[in-house]
């Protein structure tokens, strides 16, 4: 028996239906919930996405027909989940262009993969003196496992600076990665304003080094096609539960010599080899990194979520992207009061909007659109360096998915609209 | 509940009037004592400065920036605990929380204005903004001036 999953739009070679906003949005369930009385419109995709109706079925079908544990039996149903959860690895490994799915690494998401190559690469490989680059712009997942690593092993952490539009400073870029540079780590786009880092150019100035890329995929892998071979990088960082997938799942892709030179993360079952009572082997990649029994049925979760990115075409989805975040960036800049942090150009921002309005404070901004319920983000976005580089507290964010239409955005604005006037910071 | 009365009841008129018009606004010349209180999720800050003589508050002032709620609460606690006894206003400061958890009036005297934050109780998320100038205040008449937080496990998801 061959399992796929059912929803099954994983080929290639079927024709692509146009881009029908109407009939993803019935894919949503959750879009059809009204909040105290008036229709959600959720536009807080940067912190997690909605899931289709394929994805949660997915997970039911697992629990209900195949349910056992992976790696270990020689039962029909260990079989069948290991065929699924393996199955789910290969999906994920096409998406993102690896050759060999075994270089596909699960883990909790974002975060734990970052936090297991500063673990298991950075402890192996880096000494004192050596240089982590990152941006000012990153995640604080990106920031606080390499200031941990500085203040256990005395690496040198470096920023690469945002300039005021909140794109990077490439200038000062190409002076900061130097030959004690030993690994670049960057966000592919900044989730607290939507900018799209130029990867083709900070790439080549690691390589000339000899030093090795992470990129943080985190807000790229859920919006624009990605292919490692392609960006010519190490280590790709990703979470499922911002691409459609469930929680508790996402990626580390690795280069297979690179995850061959680093130790374990965890010790325990599956990832060794051979145990005694003196010492143990470890285990092949992938399985050396993902000790203890994976979250399997998320993973295959997160496979019938590629399946479905897969079938709109990654490129359509961008594409939709740029339509509407063009469209919110015109029609927010036309709201008195509203200024919006970040590039200007849609083609150089994903589907996020990071915006002030005057007078009143983002926690409010997002309680009055609660009440008209829009959903938004207010905070500092995990991203505290960008919001003192801005010289804000917080801002208000609007992100943007395959589901959102330009309804959404009229909706937005006028409750912005409405925000102002409740304030009375404008009459 | 309608869209217009879940706002209003959370944001009432006299909030916004304090936080339109905040009142104590201005530094004082010689504090005896102060501290800062910040509520890292929403990017709130206060910083209040009080002066006390003998065992009385004779003056009190905050500065900072933040949400509506934070901004407004604390106005109105300088109001309350001017011209009070450290052991008044401390008491205020416990019936101020009480009333977070109760989403009841206390019944003492001098909160009228106050208890229009009684709706605030409603909204978990809200309820440190609220609550942020009266923890300072508390810090700074303890004489430990330092720093407060309203908001210990300062998790974010971006
Ligand atoms: C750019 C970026 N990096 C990392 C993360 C962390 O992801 P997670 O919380 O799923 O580990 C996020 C989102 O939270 C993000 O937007």
């Amino acid at each position: 028996m061959t399992l796929t999953a059912q929803n099954s739009g994983n080929s290639a070679s079927n024709a692509r239906l146009p881009y029908d906003i109407n009939r993803i949005r019935r894919d949503f369930p959750i879009l059809k919930r009204d909040i105290g009385g008036v229709p959600l419109v959720y536009l807080d995709n940067a912190a997690t996405s909605q899931k289709p109706v394929q994805v949660i079925a997915e997970l039911t079908r697992f629990y209900r027909d195949h349910n056992a544990n992976v790696h270990r039996g020689v039962h029909t149903l260990s079989v069948e989940a290991t065929e699924l959860y393996e199955g789910a690895r290969s999906k994920i490994a096409a998406f993102i262009g690896a050759s060999d799915p075994h270089e596909i690494i699960f883990t909790r998401g974002t975060t734990e993969s970052i936090n297991l190559v500063a673990h298991s690469w950075g402890r192996k490989h880096l000494q004192a003196g050596d240089e982590v680059v990152v941006s000012e712009i990153e995640h604080h997942s990106n920031i606080v496992p390499w200031q941990m690593l500085r203040d256990e092993r005395g690496i040198v952490l470096k920023y690469i600076p945002m300039l005021p539009d909140g794109t990077l400073d490439l200038q000062v870029a190409r002076s900061l990665i130097g030959p004690k540079t030993k690994l670049l780590s960057i966000t592919a786009m900044s989730n607290a304003l939507g900018t799209i880092v130029p990867l083709q150019e900070l790439i080549p100035l690691a390589k000339a080094q000899g030093a090795l890329v992470l990129v943080d995929g985190a807000q790229s892998v859920p919006h624009m096609a990605v292919d490692v071979q392609a960006l010519g990088i190490d280590f790709l960082a990703f979470s499922g539960h911002k691409m459609l997938g469930p929680t508790g799942i996402g990626v580390l892709w690795g280069r297979m010599p690179v995850l061959e030179s680093m130790d374990p993360f965890m010790g325990g079952g599956d990832m060794i080899l051979n145990v005694t009572m003196e010492q143990s082997t470890w285990a092949d990649v992938p399985a050396k990194f993902e000790a203890g029994t994976p979250n399997i049925a998320d993973a295959i979760g997160l496979g019938a979520a590629v399946d479905y990115l897969s079938a709109l075409g990654m490129d359509e989805v961008r594409r939709h992207e740029i339509e509407i975040t063009d469209y919110a960036l015109r029609r927010l800049g036309d709201v008195p009061g509203v200024t919006i942090f970040g590039p200007m150009d849609a083609q150089q921002r994903g589907g996020v909007v990071s915006f002030e309005l005057e007078g009143v404070h983002p926690h409010d901004v997002g309680q009055v659109l609660d009440t008209k319920g829009v959903a938004i983000r207010t905070g500092h976005h995990c991203a505290q360096p960008v919001m003192a580089a801005l010289d804000v507290p917080a801002t208000a964010r609007a992100s943007f998915y395959i589901y959102n239409t330009t309804a959404e955005v009229d909706a937005l604005a006028s409750a912005l609209e409405a925000a102002s006037a409740f304030f009375g910071v404008r009459a | 509940m309608t869209t217009g009365s879940l706002l209003d009841d959370l944001y009432r008129e006299i909030l916004l009037d304090h936080y339109r018009q905040p009142r104590n606004h201005n530094p004082l010349d010689a504090p005896t004592c102060s501290a800062d209180g910040s509520n890292p999720l929403c990017g709130d800050q206060v910083r209040i400065e009080v002066s006390v003589a003998g065992d009385r508050i004779v003056g009190i002032s905050f500065s900072g920036r933040g949400c509506s709620i934070s901004q407004a609460s604390t106005s109105m606690m300088t109001e309350y605990v001017k011209g009070r006894s450290a052991e008044d206003a401390r008491k205020g400061i416990d019936a101020f929380q009480q009333m977070m958890v109760t989403a009841e009036s206390p019944g003492i005297e001098g909160f009228d204005d106050i208890e229009a934050l009684i709706g605030v109780a409603k909204f978990p998320a809200r309820v440190k903004c609220a609550s942020l100038g009266w923890k300072t205040l508390e810090q700074a008449l303890a004489g430990e001036g330092g720093a407060v937080t309203t908001d210990e496990r300062s998790v974010e998801h971006a």
